[in-house]
């Protein structure tokens, strides 16, 4: 790891201050297992590190049961766990944060870095970039793809987004507030994460001098779940994973929202998907067919094909999960 | 049969022999008090760091260490590979780095600038076709016994033809490989080595240091190792780091500290080769096995490495193999635990199991049917095992033919494997001391890998003197005590055992000979048992250990006990049935396991407990590579893409299933005296797993790991046939 | 140590215009980053007042491990791992995967598990920090060490501490342990040698031993 500079201030205000207008010479630091490693193994070198572990405001849960949530950045995977508005109310986002193991993970996470962690792809954390290019071309369609993405690869980026928690967040049309020097803004999250076209950018549209400094959950009385297709059951990042929020009226769906995670370079939401299921009795057939829409526009690679039989089967399971309410 | 001097006691006689006994250092082991090697820290050492190539396959063009040396706190550099060298594969040192923290040491690293022109290579083997038109393969062997060719062509016969293999793993060691080194004087050196192998240490570090031209003899050298986080085949020589190590501690003038970290650990510190086999079997209709052909390749890289035993344990009368080595730039291959065996077993199982397939046979029959293929002394113990396995399997209830007929995504199925080792005992040298205050103590040039090394001596000898087992003080891990053999082969309880069993009953008579006067008996009629030494003929005429060794005044009783040495009191040659049960989640080709059922034997067991956890861990580790491992390389960076723990993936407490272990004891077993255990029961596991997913899902997954991906490929295929 | 591809590097704004040395002029003196490193140079914005940077050079820390209180002068790059190992010489937790994988490393700070290969110990200042030498005085066992060494729960022995520290973290947190729930909290540890098996019994043991004998679900 290659020395840098660190502080610790206590206000979002004075942490922005401290962050510069570029990627690359100043990284913010949350639970600091995924950044960490990604400066020992020299994918980012920071000359300037931001920690926000003293940012009190940042560690605080709010909400209550059957309403609305809001997660500071810092609230831990343990915390969120442990909520019991989240065990009511969202049961899709405890499933997926359940996904993360095992219990020092859960400690050191925050529900902030887990969003921004950077991707796993072997390329990027070999120090190949985020694009995987080398000699001008992508190392990846005659590489080792068996992780990378099935949708959202027509362009240079073929990593997968890593986030467990995205998925069923943006099922529930969760808002992320980011800070800047110039104020806040917040951003609907299903509009965070973007694919890079050049190694300048980054996978995010979170500005280098901004932090993002909360999630808001709204109310919803949607029918949540997330479901994982992962190869261990210990400390691991899933194949693929599938995450609803179903409206329902009855056993009918009203208005669903379908997102994958780990498919593509952003979670991917369903609108295929989602149309198969809306005004639909959701049974097993539904369920089928809905997984199967999802993956209707899938472009898989060398190696990775299994993934589209994975992402149908995530959906159709998420969708069976959410109807019988598992907790 | 006359009684030789050196033996076992009966069953019946054994107070600690054969029972379970917790291993001596498992409290310092989960206090954390343990000191390994990385552990170990004297006065002032400097941390080393390697420079590594980024190239399977380069030249050094150029090197320039002049800014690195001039970082406040680097004390040394030493360059392994100067211009002109070729590299054979990513992760080699060229440059070796010395300095008073890791942190100074990483960024000199940094300050070293190496060009390369780079070379072509090959990381990749799958495709003999590719590595024999770059002109990288090698012969391998071949052989021919009855007429194979002759014997397919039998009407009478069924033929089986399939393609297995396995990838190349690593050992993946969670102390890295590594060594602390100082020179207490200029003459001697003081190794600290995480090594299977402290008896040889001195000789190969001196020879080493010879060969660049550092003078130093190795009466001059002591290696100590008292405890090793994680060995399995790959860690028998301090490796040229420990040279490197020993070069710069010496130009420093201070201790140094070289452990390799994680990434260089999976690339270059030891790889299990890798083998797939194009294999045809024949049977008559009534399952009698008559002929095997297999066509096999793997790489163990840039050298040949071996071939495997093909067909395995089980050899029909017509028989040919032909192997070919496929040179590549993945690091050199090292022993991994049974070297060679878990691919044979893999290879020979899974093509039996899809003959018994086609015959229409319960695999178990098949294997039995042809038991007398096998070696002469494994025939009656594989029956054995085969009966005890699905026994307590249930096999009968719960096996089906192959492809679970139920309804649901869930298919369950059984498999099932055989293997052997050899498992003799090495050669190993001990005292034995007696001391006139009664303290006894035995000291040999071993090691205890966490196999249990050091308990199995201490019952060995408390045994043999009557007395508990935390009165014998047992003392390993240097090589200034008498020379034992390396850990490796499954040699260590045989060697130990038996060493010590001789040089206890020695150290025992001449005990007896010095208080039998008092006693007024012949020593002949001593026995020592309870911690007393008592006549059996009358055993009020006794004394306790502590008065019987008072007798000996101030003289301390001092035998040497050595194998190989008179007597019976160990063999070669074990055998083990392991049984999977799996379910497979056919819409996402996911394995999970069930159970396994291991029937296992070792002859004489010393310590049941940690002879257990051999087996255990075994069948974990088994489930390691049957589901999870692999070493990712890229073809065209030529490097490997999982030296790390996230995705050069192990399993974790959730992934292993059930387990129950059944150790084979008793008449027929405990008479052959003792035999090794470490690597028999890794050898089926693959085996087993496979063949029962290929029981659960109708089809076989050719090769291991059985990964999503390969499960939804095997099914789709299998579909479509 | 990780080497770098050679990968060319660009040019862009991902690159500061610093050198190495320019950093290390700076070890051993507490200074305010912005003067360091200039306001432009990577990009950063001016400190303000109340900037507070230290490093990239060494700067005091101090941390209490086990009860006992250290000082030091330790570069902010230092991990808590390294620092309890190579400066204290505090060796149980050990150094395997170092990047949040393994669990090998595993301590608590404030009773809680945490990798200590990715915290930076700066940032375990103030805390309380317990390795697994701090969980039993000198020559005795805690009921959950006495459980590995009852079910032989170790063989090699490299990963056993973390693996104490992640049980025993775990089983005083959860009052009603089951053993799914289990499995997936001691599920970022990893043993090489197959130890699982007795881990599980061992937590067992433990579980029961620490509610006098009545247990959840295990």
């Amino acid at each position: 790891m290659e020395a840098f500079e660190y502080a610790s201030p206590k206000s979002v205000q004075d942490a922005v201050k401290l962050l510069g207008s570029s990627w690359g010479g100043t990284e913010i630091m949350a639970g600091g297992t995924d950044l960490i490693s990604a400066m020992k193994d020299g994918v980012v070198t920071p000359k300037r590190v931001v920690s926000l572990k003293n940012v009190k405001a940042l560690d605080r849960a709010q909400g209550k049961a059957g309403a609305g949530m809001r997660l500071g950045a810092m609230v831990t995977i343990r915390q969120l766990l442990d909520l019991p508005q989240a065990r009511q109310g969202f049961p899709g986002l405890v499933q997926a944060a359940d996904g993360i193991r095992g219990e020092q993970m859960r400690h050191m996470g925050t529900v902030g870095g887990e969003l921004l962690q950077r991707p796993r792809d072997w390329y990027f954390r070999n120090g190949y970039g985020l694009l995987a290019q080398h000699n001008g071309k992508s190392l990846i369609p005659d590489g080792q793809n068996c992780y990378s993405a099935i949708l959202g690869n027509s362009g240079p980026a073929y990593f997968v987004n890593p986030s467990s928690l995205a998925p069923i967040l943006i099922a529930l049309d969760a808002k992320v507030t980011l800070r800047g020097p110039n104020g806040q803004r917040e951003v609907e999250l299903s509009k965070f994460y973007t694919t890079p076209n050049s190694e300048d950018e980054r996978e995010y549209v979170i500005k280098p001098d901004e932090i993002l400094t909360e999630i808001a959950i709204p109310e919803s009385s949607a029918r949540t779940a997330t479901y994982e297709i992962r190869e261990k059951e210990g400390l691991d990042w899933p194949l693929v994973a599938a995450a609803v929020a179903l409206q329902m009226d009855g056993n009918t769906v009203k208005s669903a929202r379908v997102v994958l995670g780990h498919v593509a370079p952003v979670p991917w939401p369903s609108p295929e998907a989602e149309e198969a299921l809306n005004g639909k009795d959701l049974t097993e057939e539904v369920a089928d067919a809905a997984g199967k829409a999802a993956v209707s526009k899938a472009t898989p690679l060398s190696q990775n094909g299994y993934k589209v039989q994975l992402a149908r089967v995530a959906v159709k399971r998420a969708l069976m999960r959410a109807v019988k309410g598992e907790a | 049969m006359a009684t030789c001097k050196y033996d076992w006691p009966p069953e019946g006689e054994r107070e600690l022999i054969g029972k379970r006994i917790e291993r001596l250092d498992g409290p310092e082991k989960s206090s954390g008090r343990a000191q390994y090697t990385y552990d170990t820290n004297p006065p002032g050492r400097l941390i080393a760091k390697l420079c590594s190539c980024p190239h399977a396959h380069a030249k050094v063009t150029s090197l320039d260490i002049s800014a690195a040396q001039k970082l406040p706190g680097v004390k040394a550099i030493l360059v392994v590979h100067p211009v002109g060298d070729e590299i054979q594969w990513a992760g080699d040192e060229v440059a070796v780095v010395a300095a008073t923290t890791e942190e100074i040491a990483e960024d000199a690293v940094r300050l070293i600038k190496v060009e390369y022109e780079q070379l072509p290579h090959l990381v990749r083997e799958e495709d003999l076709k590719a590595a024999e038109a770059a002109g990288r393969t090698k012969d391998g062997g071949e052989q021919t016994a009855g007429d194979p060719a002759k014997a397919f062509e039998d009407p009478d016969t069924v033929v089986s033809e399939g393609f297995y293999g396995l990838p190349v793993i690593t050992h993946c060691c969670l102390e890295s490989h590594g060594n602390v080194v100082e020179w207490p004087d200029a003459k001697s050196v003081r190794i600290w080595s995480s090594t299977q192998n402290v008896s040889g240490g001195p000789g190969q570090l001196g020879q080493g240091l010879r060969l660049k031209k550092v003078d130093v003899e190795d009466n001059n050298i002591e290696t100590i190792c008292n405890y090793i986080g994680g060995g399995f085949g790959s860690k028998f020589s301090p490796d040229r780091w420990g040279i490197e190590a020993a070069q710069l501690s010496k130009m420093a003038g201070a201790p140094v500290r070289l452990m390799l970290d994680r990434n260089t650990e999976l690339e270059m510190a030891g790889a299990r080769p890798s083998a797939y086999a194009k294999v045809r079997v024949a049977a008559r209709k009534d399952g009698t096995l008559t002929a095997w052909d297999s066509d096999s390749w793997g790489t163990g890289g840039p050298g040949p490495a071996g071939h495997p035993p093909l067909p395995y344990v089980i050899e029909p009368p017509n028989r040919h193999w032909k192997h070919t080595a496929v040179l590549t730039n993945i690091g050199e291959a090292r022993a991994w635990r049974a070297p060679n065996h878990p691919q044979g077993c893999l290879i020979t199982m899974a093509a039996l199991d899809d003959l018994a397939h086609k015959l229409q046979m319960d695999p178990i029959e098949l294997l039995q049917k042809n038991v007398n293929l096998a070696p002469e002394v494994l025939r009656k113990p594989y029956s054995e095992e085969l009966v005890k396995a699905a026994e307590l399997a249930d096999w009968k209830k719960n096996w089906h033919p192959r492809g679970d007929k139920t309804s649901g995504p869930i298919k369950r199925g059984m498999g099932v494997s055989l293997h052997t080792w050899g498992g003799r005992g090495h050669n190993s040298t001990c005292n034995v001391m007696i001391r006139p205050d009664g303290s006894v103590s035995v000291q040999l040039g071993s090691q205890d890998l966490g196999t249990g090394t050091r308990t199995v001596i201490a019952i060995t000898v408390a045994e043999t003197l009557g007395l508990p087992i935390d009165a014998v003080k047992v003392e390993i891990g240097t090589s200034k005590y008498p020379p034992s053999g390396a850990s490796g082969g499954s040699t260590t309880v045989g060697g130990v055992s038996n060493s010590t069993r001789r040089g206890a009953i020695d150290a025992r008579d001449e005990l007896f000979a010095a208080v039998a006067p008092s006693l007024g008996v012949q020593p002949a009629d001593l026995e020592a048992r309870n911690g007393k030494i008592q006549a059996k003929s009358d055993a009020s005429k006794s004394l306790t250990w502590k008065q019987a060794c008072a007798k000996l005044g101030v003289k301390t009783i001092q035998a040497t006990g050595k194998n190989p040495g008179p007597c019976h009191l160990g063999d070669s040659g074990v055998g083990g049935v392991q049984i999977a049960d799996v379910s497979v989640d056919i819409e996402t080709g996911r394995v999970k396991i069930n159970r396994i059922i291991a029937a296992q034997d070792c002859g004489l067991i010393i310590d049941v407990k940690t002879a257990e956890s051999q087996v255990f861990g075994a069948l974990i580790m088994g489930v390691c590579y049957a589901l999870f491992e692999q070493k990712v390389m890229d073809e065209t960076l030529g490097v490997m893409l999982n030296p790390n723990m996230e995705f050069y993936k192990l399993a974790t407490i959730g992934d292993i299933g059930e387990f129950v272990v059944h150790m084979m004891t008793g008449p027929g077993y405990d008479e052959r005296g003792v035999i090794g255990l470490g690597e028999p029961p890794v050898v089926s596991p693959g085996a087993a797993i496979s063949n029962a997913v290929a029981n659960a899902i109708g089809v076989r997954v050719p090769t291991l790991p059985l990964t999503p991906d390969k499960v939804l490929a095997a099914l789709e295929k299998g579909a479509m046939a | 140590m990780r080497r770098k591809k050679d990968r060319p590097r660009k040019a862009g704004p991902e690159k500061s215009a610093l050198t190495r040395r320019d950093f290390l002029k700076g070890a051993g003196v507490t200074v305010s980053g912005g003067l360091l490193v200039g306001s432009t140079a990577a990009g950063a914005a001016p400190p303000g007042p109340e900037a507070g940077f230290v490093g990239p050079g060494a700067v005091p820390v101090t941390l209490r491990v086990n009860g006992k209180v250290h000082k030091m002068n330790l570069e902010p790059r230092v991990t808590l791992l390294d620092a309890l190992r190579d400066r204290l010489f505090i060796t149980g937790s050990k150094k395997v995967c170092d990047r949040a994988t393994c669990g090998s490393c595993t301590v608590m700070i404030d009773r809680k598990p945490v990798y200590a290969c990715t915290v930076l110990a700066i940032e375990a200042e103030g805390h309380n920090i317990t390795t697994i030498e701090g969980l039993a005085a000198e020559g005795k066992l805690t009921p959950v060490m006495e459980a590995f060494v009852n079910h032989d729960a170790q063989q090699c022995g490299f990963c056993t501490p973390g693996f104490v520290m992640a049980c025993t973290a775990y089983l005083e947190r959860e009052k009603n342990p089951t053993m799914e729930e289990m499995e997936k909290n001691l599920g970022g540890n990893i043993c090489r040698c197959g130890t699982y098996w007795g881990i599980r019994h061992a937590v067992v043991e433990a579980a029961n031993g620490m509610k006098g004998g009545a247990h959840g679900n295990m």
